[in-house]
């Protein structure tokens, strides 16, 4: 009785939060079989610690295991790869206001815009995802994602840039 | 404001992520600076090209079904695994009830007895009764020689029999006695006008222990086991009287 009570209870706070989950980590990801299974696994793991959460945003709560469950994933598909660790640093972007390209963004080609998300540094990308479609502020980014909240500005800022070069330098291609 | 300070803040500005004095500023600021406002304008097209270009990602209908059968299936696992860490502990707790119930029984209905202090009971009682009865020794003697020998054909093993008359110990004769469900060796001896009970038979453990006393309603009883004998004193002599005499004994043993 206390398990089917237990389950009803995980499923009505759960389960409605279960597009969130999976866009989170489909972009995460970059494909639908792997998201799938990163919000299957983060479910499961969700409902044993169940217990364990006492209220608060349950899906800041479920995003949260949702992001772990895909970084660790992350790592061990890194791991298969020689990739060089992302280094903010190197990858900064300069003053905007300099270049001429970032000045006509008004008509952004869909498919343009989901290839440079596509290739957004995944620190950059999580932090645009939860700001941008999840529409969460800054105080649960900084939650889900273990970073402090001035990091989460920063990451947010960055990203943006890295997008508008992106989009300008892509801007005339097979037009 | 200035330039710099309005771009740091132009993102937490679009977010809306700015407290009121903050979100004036750079309000102000916009209104006065057309490069700034050139920058915001183009951020803010690209905060509506994400949001409006459907790159939201929904469920597929089939991943929902999958999560709750899963679920359900790792409930039903807990479910099982915690009945069956139940049923352990009821086992463990059935064995000790058993355990509790089968000491209590030993502790009331075993004769004379609190635990390990049943034989020391019996050899008091042995003790008691001998001085009790007209049937102190089978074998009254005051030589060892004579003593010894009487045993054999009546106990599978020969006790030690040492004459201690020197040293103020009469032996006065050997007795067959019953004890620890078995039949065994007491040699009487004599201190004054106390009897000294020897009770000698052997023991399950060949390594010899140290001596322990014991004093049952004024009796004292000493207890040792030496070269696979086990060896009980019993007198109402004094205790210091009595542990020379086992001295003795356990010298000439």
């Amino acid at each position: 009785m206390q398990e089917r009570n237990q389950r009803v209870r995980f499923e009505q706070l759960i389960l409605p939060h279960l597009d969130a989950a999976y866009n989170l980590a489909r972009w995460l990801t970059h494909n639908d079989q792997d998201a799938q299974d990163m919000v299957q696994e983060s479910c499961l793991r969700a409902f044993r610690f169940f217990q364990g959460f006492r209220g608060g945003d349950s899906r800041t709560w479920l995003l949260t295991i949702v992001r772990n469950t895909c970084y660790t994933w992350l790592q061990q598909q890194r791991a298969n790869e020689f990739t060089v660790p992302f280094q903010e640093e190197l990858h900064d972007v300069e003053c905007d206001t300099e270049n001429p390209e970032t000045l006509h963004l008004r008509h952004i080609d869909q498919q343009k815009l989901r290839t440079a998300l596509e290739t957004l540094p995944v620190e950059f990308r999580e932090a645009i995802i939860l700001r941008e479609l999840e529409e969460l502020p800054y105080r649960e980014i900084s939650v889900i994602t273990h970073v402090p909240l001035g990091t989460v500005m920063s990451r947010l800022a960055r990203g943006r840039k890295w997008l508008q070069r992106y989009l300008a330098a892509h801007m005339n291609e097979e037009e | 404001m200035d330039c710099t300070e309005a771009r740091r803040l132009l993102h937490a500005y679009l977010d809306a992520e700015l407290d009121m004095a903050d979100t004036l500023a750079v309000e102000q600021h916009l209104q006065t600076c057309p490069a700034c406002l050139e920058i915001y304008n183009n951020y803010q097209a690209l905060q509506t090209a994400i949001k409006t270009n459907s790159l939201y990602f929904q469920a597929p209908e089939m991943l929902q079904k999958r999560i709750r059968t899963s679920v359900r299936k790792a409930n039903q696992a807990a479910f099982v695994a915690r009945v069956t860490s139940w049923s352990g502990l009821s086992v463990a707790a059935v064995l000790i009830f058993a355990l509790l119930l089968s000491l209590w029984g030993f502790t009331r209905f075993w004769p004379n007895s609190s635990g390990g202090n049943s034989l020391a009971q019996e050899v008091l009682a042995s003790h008691v009764r001998s001085l009790m009865a007209n049937h102190l020794v089978d074998v009254p003697s005051s030589n060892q020689h004579t003593v010894k020998p009487w045993f054999n054909g009546k106990l599978d093993f020969s006790p030690p029999v040492v004459d201690l008359t020197a040293q103020g110990f009469t032996l006065i004769g050997g007795r067959l006695d019953y004890l620890d469900n078995q039949p065994v060796a007491a040699l009487v001896y004599k201190r004054r006008e106390h009897i000294i009970n020897l009770f000698i038979w052997p023991s399950a453990q060949n390594i010899g222990s140290e001596t322990d006393t014991n004093t049952p309603q004024g009796y004292h009883l000493l207890h040792w086991t030496k070269s696979g004998l086990t060896y009980w004193a019993a007198s109402d002599l004094n205790l210091n009287e009595l542990q020379q005499f086992v001295r003795l004994i356990q010298d000439s043993t």
